[in-house]
């Protein structure tokens, strides 16, 4: 033991005090950490890696090929040219983006920046989506990175149109090449 | 009075001990750098719709826990015998 430690916790009569019966805790020794106990907190880390791989795994069993819904999104006079329009699909919690580059052309994307899930804008002057996050920006002609951190191209919404009105049909991840 | 440091002191065979532990210990640190690796790409892959490559990684985890495991158990069993002596 720390002889130093022994005469600070001696009173004047040098017997120990009251309160060192009581708190018979060393914090130094406390947190000592030996390494068998290191090598054990690895493991153990070892182990959650190993638990997130079979998190995966399960979760790539359980979700199989997704049937998409067919849903009218849009009519086209309700978008003008160089201009976009909000909308959710295939649920109502992912929210995309239909844009209008010209007069009979029409395109719909994921609003979810494929980096961290901030919504992308769009540009219309420079043809592409922006992420104001951290500067991702998109190609509006088929949602591939132009620059900035995303890995991913934008998902792609498959539109149909039926006379003045667009409907969603399902959903491309471009994950080809990617 | 300095003492000398902790892998110089005590009996050879302590001495060896100890660096047998810390040996093992670089590697189980290492092998969980590789695992670490291999979860963030498989989770990237498995985001970016790529489903082949989450069976390999999964098993392979697996095993860089195993042999983690066995560095463990090589660290308490080198540990428990230096201390006996």
């Amino acid at each position: 033991m720390n002889p130093l430690r022994v005469i600070e916790n001696r009173n004047e009569t040098g017997q120990e005090p009251l309160w060192r019966e009581e708190v018979s805790i060393f914090a130094a020794d406390e947190r000592y950490v030996n390494r068998r106990q290191f090598a054990k907190f690895l493991v153990l880390t070892s182990a959650g890696m190993f638990a997130g791989n079979l998190w995966i795994l399960i979760r790539s069993w359980l979700t199989g090929k997704a049937v998409y819904p067919i849903k009218p999104v849009a009519l086209v006079g309700e978008i003008p040219v160089g201009g976009s329009r909000l909308f959710t699909y295939p649920g109502p919690n992912d929210p995309c983006i239909l844009i209008r580059p010209s007069e009979n052309e029409f395109a719909a994307y994921s609003q979810k920046c494929t980096h961290l899930s901030c919504a992308v804008y769009y540009a219309p002057g420079k043809g592409r989506f922006e992420c104001p996050c951290h500067q991702g920006y998109f190609s509006a002609r088929d949602g591939r990175v132009l620059q900035g951190p995303p890995q991913r191209p934008l998902p792609r919404i498959l539109l149909r149109r039926q006379g003045d009105r667009l409907i969603a049909v399902g959903v491309d991840l471009q994950t080809e090449g990617a | 009075m300095q003492h000398p440091p902790e892998h110089l002191s005590g009996p050879p065979s302590q001495r060896r001990g100890l660096t047998a532990i810390d040996g093992a210990l670089a590697l189980i640190a290492i092998l969980l750098i590789v695992q670490m690796w291999l979860l963030t790409a498989t989770l990237e892959g498995f985001l970016a719709g790529h489903r082949e490559g989450v069976l390999p990684a999964a098993v392979i985890s697996g095993i860089l826990l195993l042999a983690c495991f066995g560095l463990y158990r090589f660290v308490r069993a080198v540990d428990r015998e230096a201390r006996r002596r």
